[in-house]
């Protein structure tokens, strides 16, 4: 079974943010790292191609060129080959200047020269939270799709698969469809592998191959400003020495708590 | 040229709860850009006609109600198809949905077959002169974007639980009229084949019912430390709680997982430790009385909801906590 697998880069988790000095992006500084929600869809890729002792892992990422340190990080995880959409950092032709259509459409071309069984991708990314791309992909590629898959059930040379989804309140559904097929995966599902030393030799040898991504498209979707929160609520803010905080919030707690 | 909004109906018979704030965001959208209001009721002919006739008693002025044998069980297929004929025919300037599972399985794909795309998650909207801007948050809600639909076909736009008010929807208006949509489907079109929803084992905690929690996030590094947590909630005498990280890697059981994908809780005091809060654990946390939330990073989003921010390093302040909790018992 062939399996693409979608990964996107994006900031370190506890990273500081600011707003772009345009006002309309993010600064998020030079901590990088792989979409959480597409650690769990290399996961299960890996896992799957592991039940059924074939098959090849080939991870996908539209991004600039740190991008590439992404890839590598699932090359040495256990995945075969990794393919890099290249954009610019910023300006004409980057991320940011595409809807998700634009960059699901980048995506599509990537993957059609493949044609694998299976296409994953993660649920949602962390930075832009669209949690859309996927189901976009499977529409412009043509292939059926089901969202926050928890997990894949395959058998060597079947041509359908059979999948659990996670609903709402604690509910879950088994969906059967046929190969080739798009999946989102929910977190979860599978407990994530950590790369070893061994892992991170054999993927110096593996393949990435650079493709240059296409033109960009306008955006159907403009975005007019981007600006920090504002708070809703009255927040009594406690700083300073972590045994003066406690102090005062051990009393807070007691008057809340009763005791 | 109307708002349309598309409504869910939850398993268990009614509305999703969604489906009412979506309402009263398209209400309330409808009345800014001086559009008729209008509603879509998707499902099999004869389980809709009494929630459109519903819906057309309470100030929506055309229901559609779009039926077909196919729409009993939800398939992403389906809906798509059924979808994209009525915009065609009801050619609505703006489409709202609810930010459910079902949407995200489908309105994307809906999007995409139209040559547009969805602003989904949408958290708050905005209209100024004729326009209208719909914000969504980035980086897990440590930023939000304000985003406008460009193009000559209808925007479309999913809003998440708890951004608008439900009680909007609730006020009598004027009768409306309900009309019957049959779009076409054909069985070779659905390529998925959906199982019965079913639970895995019963839940043994019910969060819901807990006047005290204290709940912990991936702020608290390993699975040893948790210990630090369980002290803390021992001396308040509280039940433990978690974000899905926690749970994702198996620390705690996923019955005490607090969000949307979670349990939804309204104690007394919540206390959120080292929990960045993501709209997606807001949403089950929001009905807390007073929450205390310890993070080191003075801007993370949980503090925007909190009632006491402690800002600092919870490996301090939490054992420090409870050993003043102790000294005093
Ligand atoms: C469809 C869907 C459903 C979801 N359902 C849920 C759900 O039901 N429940 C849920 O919780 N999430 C859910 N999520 C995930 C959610 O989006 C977030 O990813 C998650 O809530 C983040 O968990 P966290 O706050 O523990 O981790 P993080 O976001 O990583 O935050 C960790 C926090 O700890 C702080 N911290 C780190 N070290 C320290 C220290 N030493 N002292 C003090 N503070 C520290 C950091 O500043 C940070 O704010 C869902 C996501 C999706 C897409
Ligand atoms: N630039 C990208 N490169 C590769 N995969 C991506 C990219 N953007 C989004 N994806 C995939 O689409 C998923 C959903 O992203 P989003 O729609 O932005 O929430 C991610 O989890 C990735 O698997």
């Amino acid at each position: 079974m062939k399996i693409v697998v979608a990964v996107k880069q994006v900031p370190e988790r506890d990273a500081p943010v600011r707003v772009a000095s345009d006002g309309r992006g993010v600064d998020a500084g030079d901590a990088w790292t792989m979409n959480e929600p597409d650690a769990y869809a290399l996961e299960e890729a890996l896992q799957l191609k592991e039940r059924l002792g074939e098959g090849e892992v080939v991870v996908l990422s539209a991004g600039p060129e740190r991008a590439e340190s992404t890839l590598r990080e699932a090359l040495a995880k256990g995945a075969d080959r990794a393919l890099h959409i290249v954009t610019p950092e910023d300006g004409t032709g980057s991320l940011t200047e595409r809807d998700t259509l634009g960059v699901a459409q980048m995506l599509a071309d990537a993957v059609r020269g493949e044609s694998p069984d299976l296409v994953l991708t993660g649920l949602q990314s962390d930075d832009l939270g669209a949690g859309q791309t996927g189901v976009v992909l499977a529409e412009l590629l043509g292939l059926p799709h089901v969202t926050l898959v928890l997990s894949v059930e395959a058998s060597a040379g079947a041509k359908q698969i059979r999948v659990k989804r996670e609903l709402e309140d604690g509910w879950f559904q088994q969906i059967e469809l046929r190969l080739p097929a798009l999946l989102t995966i929910q977190s979860g599902g599978n407990r994530l592998r950590y790369a070893t030393l061994m892992g991170i030799k054999r993927a110096r040898s593996k393949e990435t191959k650079q493709v240059e991504a296409a033109a960009a498209t306008a955006r159907h979707d403009e975005i007019v400003r981007v600006a920090i929160p504002e708070r809703t609520r009255q927040t009594e803010i406690l700083s300073g020495a972590a045994d003066q905080i406690a102090a005062k919030l051990a009393e807070r707690l007691k008057v809340e708590v009763g005791i | 040229m109307s708002v349309l909004v598309v409504m869910e109906q939850a398993a268990a018979g009614g509305w999703h709860r969604i489906s009412r704030e979506a309402l009263a965001a398209g209400k309330r959208l409808a009345a800014e850009m001086k559009l008729p209001l209008a509603a879509a009721v998707l499902g099999s002919p004869d389980a809709i006609a009494t929630q459109a006739a519903q819906l057309a008693g309470e100030g929506v002025a055309i229901v559609w109600s779009v039926g077909h044998p196919l729409l009993e069980r939800y398939t992403a297929d389906g809906f798509v198809a059924a979808l994209q004929q009525l915009i065609a025919e009801a050619k609505p300037a703006f489409v709202v949905f609810p930010h459910t599972y079902q949407v995200r399985d489908y309105a994307p794909a809906l999007a995409t077959r139209m040559g547009d795309v969805l602003v989904s998650d949408v958290i708050a909207m905005n209209v100024s002169d004729g326009a209208a801007t719909f914000t969504r948050q980035w980086m897990g809600g440590k930023l939000n974007a304000q985003y406008r639909h460009v193009g000559s076909g209808p925007c479309l736009v999913s809003v998440q639980a708890g951004s608008f008010k439900a009680d909007a929807a609730d006020a009598a208006g004027a009768a409306g009229e309900v009309k019957q949509f049959a779009p076409e489907i054909d069985a070779a079109q659905i390529r998925t084949k959906p199982g019965e929803p079913f639970r895995e084992a019963a839940r043994t905690v019910d969060l819901g019912s807990a006047q005290v929690i204290v709940s912990v996030g991936r702020g608290i590094g390993e699975q040893d430390n948790l210990k630090i947590v369980e002290e803390l909630a021992k001396a308040l005498g509280a039940e433990l709680a978690a974000s899905r990280p926690i749970c994702d890697a198996g620390w705690l059981p996923m019955e005490r997982q607090v969000g949307s994908s979670g349990q939804t809780v309204a104690p007394k005091v919540y206390v959120a430790v080292g929990i960045s809060g993501a709209i997606q654990h807001l949403v089950g946390m929001k009905g807390a009385r007073t929450v205390i939330a310890i993070n080191k990073d003075p801007d993370a989003p949980i503090f925007e909801v909190a009632d006491v921010a402690a800002v600092g390093d919870l490996f301090e302040i939490v054992p420090a906590v409870t050993r003043a909790l102790k000294g005093s018992a």
